[in-house]
C-alpha cells in the first residue's frame, strides 16, 4: 500500500536489510513446496529440490477469500494480497478510469486509499450497513462513513455482488449486485476475508479443519511439524479468542513460541490479551480486549466522541471489570490497557487513572475529563482524576499495583 | 541469492500527476523574485529599496501560496503520496539541478563573495539588493553574511509556515517549529544586528561551542573582553550553557531540546529540508560511516579547540609540530564552510536535510553521548503493536532504523535521534511515543 501511494520503496518494506538473512546463518530460498513427504521429513520443491527436515513449521499463510459468483475469473477481477496482486494492481492502474472494491473491511479501506491517492474513482461495495460492522460499534462506524466519503469514495451499503460481469474477450465490464444495479469497472477488487492457504496439504496426512490444526504448542498431529500464522488453526482457543486470528501480531507471537519451543525450551501459545490496529484514511483505530460491535446488559459501555475531530474512546466493561477499550484517533498504552483488562479493574477505577493509558504525542489534549463527563450524566457519579499523570506515574502503576488487584 | 526488486515486480514508482495551475503561478511568482533579484545583478533597473522587498515579497507569496495551494482543505493527516515518484524528492533531475544551484551558491558566498557583488567600496548587484535593509538595522552595507542571514532567516520562516500546514493537527510539530522560527528570528538575526548596532559584539546568544567553533578563538574572546560588562556576560553566558544548561536541559528532555526546538542547522533542515528526510540512508553502513566521520569531527573541533586556548593563554602558537592557526584555518574551511555548509544543506535533495547534523556536527555528537548514556529521553514502543510497514524507519531524517527496535518491542535510545518527532507520526498504527522518563516502562527487568 505504501509502496503504490510513493510513500516508500518496495526494499523499504522488508523487515531486515538483505544481509540480516545469510549472517544470522538463515538460508533463504525461493521455492514452491508442492508435496511433503512425512514420514521421510522430506519436502519437494518446484524446481526439482528436495529439502529435508529435523523439525518443519508451516506458515504458508493464506489466501483471499473469494465471493463464488460468476465471472470470478474474468481478467482485471483480483484479490488483494500478495506482491503480484500489488505488481497487478499497479500495473492495471496506468491503463484505468475506474475501480469497484468489493468488501467492508481492512484491507477493503486500505485499497480505498490507494486508489484515492491516484485520483482513481472508487466504488466502494460493502455488505452490511456501515463500515466494519464485525469490529466496530454503530457510532464508531458512523465517524468512518463520513470520513471515507469524505475522501470522494462512493461508498455504498448492503451492497453485494451476485455477477461480475465480462466483455467478449474475457475482461471484466461490470458487476451487478443483489439490488439490480450494474456497476461499470473494468478493475474489479474482492477484499472480503482471507482463509488458511492449506489446499494443497489436504491430502499431506496433516489434520485440517479451516485451518492446519494445532494445539497448544502450536505443535499439528504428526510429530516435529508445527504450524504459525494465518495457515494455522488452534484446536483450543483462550477464552474469548478465536480459533484462527489472521493478523500480524497473531503470527509474529507464534514464531517467537515456536521458536523457543525448537531451541528445547517447550513453551506455550500465550498470545495475551488481544489487541489490533489499523487505519482508516487518516484516522488510527486501537482495539485492547474485547470489544463487541454491540452492547447488551452484560457488556456495557462508555462511549465519548468528538465527531468533528474525529475522536472517540469506548470502554466495554462488565460488572466484574472493564473487558476492553476501542478508540478512533487516539492512541492508547497497550501496556496499561492491558494490565487493567486482566486484572479487571472496575471501571471507575480505569475512568480515574484513565490519563496514564494516553499515548498521543506530547502536548496533546486530553480526553479524560471529557469521557468522565460522560460517566457522569449516564450514572450520576462524579470521578475525578487524583495523581499526576507523567512517565513516573505510569512506571509506578505497571510496577507496584501487580499484587493488589482491586 | 537473489531478491526481488521493484523493477522486477513492476513497482517502479507512479508518475507524478504534477502540479495544479495554482501551483505553477506561485512557481512563476518565485521566478520572477529571482529575476528581480537578478536584474539587480545586472545593473539597478529599479529602486534598490522596491527590488528588495518586492524580491522578498514575490517570493514569500510563492511559497506560502504554494504550500496553502498543497494543504488547504486538506484533512489532517501524512502527506506523503508521490514522494517517491516526483523528481523533486526522489533524487530525479529538479533534485540533481537544485543541488547544483544551492552548492554553487555556497561557494559564491563561501569563496567568491565578489561575484554576487560584495565589495568593500561599495556593494553592487546581489549583495547590494540587501543594503537597505542592512542600512535600517545596522547602520552600515550589508556584508554577505548579512544576505546569508537574511535568506537562511526567510527560508526558515517560509518553509516553517509549509510545515505549519503540513502538520496541522499535530501539537509537538507545531509549537516544536514556532520555536526554530522563533530562535532563528530572533536569537540568530535580529539581536545580533540590534547588538551590532548598539557597537557590542554580534552574538548568536544560542550558538553554543563546539558548533559555533569560534566562541574561544582569540579575536573572540579579545572582542568579548574590549566590550566591558555585556562582552563579559555574553562569554559568561557560552560558557554556562556548555556547562550547566546544556548538560540539564538534555538530561531532562534529550537533544532534540537544541536540535530540533532551537539550533539553527536543526531549523533549516526541518523547514526547508523536510520534503528530502526519507532520502537519509538508514542501512547498516550508512550508521558505520556516521560513526566513522562524527566522531573524528568532534575530536577534530576539540583538539582545535584546545590548542587555540593553548596559544592564546602562553603566546606559543605552535604546539609540538603543529601551529594552532593553521590547525583553526583548516577547521573553518573542511567543517566550517564546506562540511556544514555547502555540503550541509545543498546535498538536502539528494542525502536529506540532515547530512551535517547527523555526519558532522560536533555539538550534536557530545549532546548525542549525552542522549544515549545520561538522559531520560526515549522513544517508548507501544508494546506489540508494530506491523513492521517500515514508515517509521523511512521517514527518519536521521537514517535510525526505527523499525529495527520498534518490532522488537524496544525502545528507541539512540545517539543520533534528535527528536523531531515525526517517526511517531507517519506511523500508523500509534507504536513511539517521544517521552522524558528515568525508568524504562518497557524492559521486562524493570517492572
Ligand atoms: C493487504 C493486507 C493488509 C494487512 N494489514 C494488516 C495489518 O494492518 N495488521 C495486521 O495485524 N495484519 C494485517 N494483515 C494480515 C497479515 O499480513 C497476516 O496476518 C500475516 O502476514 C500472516 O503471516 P504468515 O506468516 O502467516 O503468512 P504470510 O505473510 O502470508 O506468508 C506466507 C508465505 O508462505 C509462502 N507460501 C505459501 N504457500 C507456499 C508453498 N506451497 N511453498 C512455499 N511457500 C509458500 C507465501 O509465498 C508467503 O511468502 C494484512 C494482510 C493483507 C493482505
Ligand atoms: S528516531 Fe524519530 S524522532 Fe528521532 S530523529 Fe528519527 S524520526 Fe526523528
Ligand atoms: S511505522 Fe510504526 S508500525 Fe510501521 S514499522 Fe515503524 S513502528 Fe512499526
Amino acid at each position: 500500500m505504501y509502496v503504490y501511494m510513493g510513500h516508500m520503496r518496495f526494499k523499504d518494506t522488508k523487515p531486515y536489510e538483505d544481509g540480516f538473512w545469510e549472517k544470522n546463518n538463515i538460508r533463504l530460498v525461493q521455492d514452491l513446496i508442492t508435496d511433503i513427504a512425512f514420514e521421510q521429513k522430506t519436502l519437494f520443491g518446484q524446481s526439482g529440490t528436495e529439502y529435508t527436515y529435523d523439525q518443519l513449521v508451516i506458515a504458508t499463510g493464506s489466501s483471499p477469500q473469494t465471493l463464488d459468483v460468476e465471472g470470478e475469473n474474468l481478467e482485471g477481477v483480483t484479490g488483494f494480497h500478495s506482491l503480484q496482486d500489488l505488481s497487478f494492481i499497479e500495473a492495471s492502474s496506468k491503463s484505468h478510469t475506474k475501480a469497484v472494491i468489493v468488501g467492508g473491511g481492512l484491507i477493503g479501506i486500505e485499497l480505498a486509499e490507494m486508489f484515492h491517492s491516484r485520483n482513481i474513482p472508487v466504488t466502494h461495495l460493502v455488505r452490511e450497513n456501515r463500515y466494519a460492522a464485525s469490529s466496530l460499534s454503530t457510532e464508531e462506524s458512523a465517524i468512518l462513513n463520513p470520513h471515507i466519503k469524505d475522501h470522494g469514495i462512493d461508498l455504498r451499503f448492503q451492497s453485494e455482488v451476485i455477477k461480475i460481469n465480462g466483455t467478449e474477450d474475457g475482461k471484466v465490464k461490470s458487476v451487478t449486485t443483489q439490488k439490480g444495479e450494474e456497476i461499470n469497472s473494468d478493475l474489479v477488487c474482492i477484499a472480503i476475508g482471507v482463509k488458511p492457504n492449506v489446499r494443497w496439504l489436504f491430502d499431506s496426512g496433516l489434520e485440517i479443519n479451516a485451518g492446519i490444526l494445532v494445539d497448544e504448542y502450536l505443535q499439528t498431529n504428526i510429530p516435529d511439524v508445527f504450524a504459525i500464522g494465518d495457515c494455522a488453526e488452534l484446536r483450543h482457543p483462550g477464552p474469548g479468542r478465536k480459533s484462527i486470528e489472521p493478523v500480524w501480531y497473531t503470527g509474529r507471537m507464534m514464531g517467537e513460541t515456536v521458536a523457543k519451543t525448537i531451541c528445547l525450551q517447550k513453551t506455550k501459545y500465550d498470545p495475551g490479551i488481544w489487541f489490533n490496529s489499523a487505519k482508516f484514511f487518516a484516522i488510527e483505530y486501537q482495539c485492547y480486549g474485547e470489544v463487541l460491535p454491540e452492547h447488551s446488559a452484560k457488556q456495557k459501555a462508555i462511549f465519548w466522541q468528538d465527531s468533528k475531530q474525529e475522536k472517540s474512546i469506548r470502554i466495554c466493561y462488565t460488572d466484574s471489570g472493564v473487558t476492553g477499550f476501542s478508540v478512533l484517533g487516539i492512541r492508547l498504552r497497550q501496556r496499561v490497557c492491558e494490565k487493567w483488562i486482566q486484572l479487571h479493574y472496575p471501571v471507575e477505577k480505569v475512568l480515574e487513572d484513565l490519563e496514564l493509558a494516553f499515548f498521543n504525542p506530547e502536548f496533546s489534549v486530553s480526553y479524560g475529563d471529557k469521557i468522565r463527563a460522560v460517566y457522569q450524566s449516564m450514572t450520576g457519579v462524579h470521578l475525578q482524576t487524583k495523581r499526576n499523570r507523567g512517565y513516573n506515574s505510569i512506571y509506578r502503576f505497571l510496577k507496584h499495583e501487580n499484587a493488589q488487584t482491586p | 541469492m537473489s531478491y526481488p526488486t521493484e523493477e522486477s515486480l513492476s513497482l517502479r514508482p507512479a508518475a507524478y500527476p504534477g502540479i495544479s495551475s495554482a501551483q505553477k503561478l506561485y512557481i512563476a511568482l518565485g521566478v520572477i523574485a529571482l529575476l528581480i533579484s537578478g536584474l539587480n545583478m545586472a545593473g539597478k533597473f529599479l529602486p534598490p529599496d522596491l527590488s528588495l522587498w518586492l524580491a522578498v515579497g514575490l517570493v514569500s507569496i510563492s511559497v506560502i501560496g504554494y504550500a496553502v495551494s498543497m494543504y488547504q482543505g486538506k484533512q489532517a493527516g501524512i502527506k506523503n503520496n508521490y514522494v517517491y515518484s516526483s523528481s523533486l524528492t526522489r533524487r530525479g533531475t529538479i533534485a540533481w539541478v537544485l543541488t547544483l544551484v544551492i552548492t554553487a551558491f555556497y561557494v559564491l558566498l563561501y569563496f567568491f563573495p565578489s561575484l554576487l557583488g560584495f565589495s568593500d567600496s561599495g556593494n553592487t548587484g546581489f549583495i547590494a539588493l540587501f543594503d537597505p535593509l542592512s542600512q535600517w538595522i545596522s547602520l552600515k552595507p550589508a556584508s554577505q553574511w548579512f544576505v546569508y542571514g537574511c535568506l537562511y532567516t526567510l527560508a526558515i520562516l517560509l518553509f516553517g509556515v509549509k510545515f505549519l500546514l503540513k502538520y496541522k493537527g499535530n501539537r509537538y510539530q507545531q509549537l516544536r517549529t514556532g520555536s526554530v522560527m522563533f530562535f532563528q528570528l530572533c536569537f540568530a538575526f535580529i539581536i545580533p544586528e540590534v547588538l551590532e548596532r548598539l557597537n557590542q559584539p554580534a552574538m548568536d546568544l544560542k550558538n553554543m561551542w563546539p558548533l559555533n567553533y569560534y566562541f574561544f578563538f582569540d579575536w573572540h574572546l579579545d572582542q568579548l573582553r574590549a566590550a566591558g560588562n555585556p562582552g563579559l556576560i555574553m562569554l559568561a553566558w557560552g560558557i554556562l550553557m556548555i556547562l550547566v544548561i546544556s548538560p540539564v536541559l538534555t538530561y531532562f528532555y534529550g537533544k532534540r531540546w537544541y536540535c530540533s526546538w532551537v539550533c539553527g542547522c536543526g531549523g533549516l533542515a526541518e523547514t526547508a529540508g523536510d520534503p528530502f528526510r526519507h532520502l537519509s540512508d538508514n542501512s547498516q553502513s550508512a550508521w558505520r560511516i556516521e560513526r566513522w566521520v562524527l566522531y573524528p569531527v568532534l575530536i577534530f573541533v576539540l583538539l582545535m579547540t584546545a590548542a587555540v586556548l593553548w596559544t592564546y593563554i602562553t603566546g606559543q602558537e605552535s604546539i609540538l609540530f603543529l601551529n594552532s592557526y593553521a590547525i583553526r584555518e583548516w577547521y573553518g574551511f573542511l567543517i566550517g564552510a564546506i562540511f556544514s555548509g555547502v555540503i550541509g544543506v545543498g546535498f538536502y535533495p539528494l542525502f536529506g536535510p540532515r547530512v551535517w547534523c547527523r555526519f558532522g556536527c560536533p555539538m550534536a555528537a557530545i549532546l548525542g553521548i549525552q542522549q544515549k548514556y545520561f538522559s531520560r529521553f526515549r522513544i517508548s514502543t507501544n508494546g506489540g503493536q508494530c506491523i513492521s510497514c517500515g514508515n517509521c524507519s523511512t521517514y527518519c531524517e536521521m537514517g535510525i532504523d526505527v523499525r529495527h527496535y520498534a518490532q522488537q518491542g524496544k525502545n528507541i535510545v539512540r545517539a543520533s535521534c534528535v527528536g523531531c518527532g515525526i517517526c511517531a507520526d507517519v506511523c500508523p498504527r500509534g507504536v513511539l511515543k517521544l517521552e522524558n522518563g528515568s525508568v524504562d516502562l518497557h524492559s521486562k527487568s524493570a517492572l
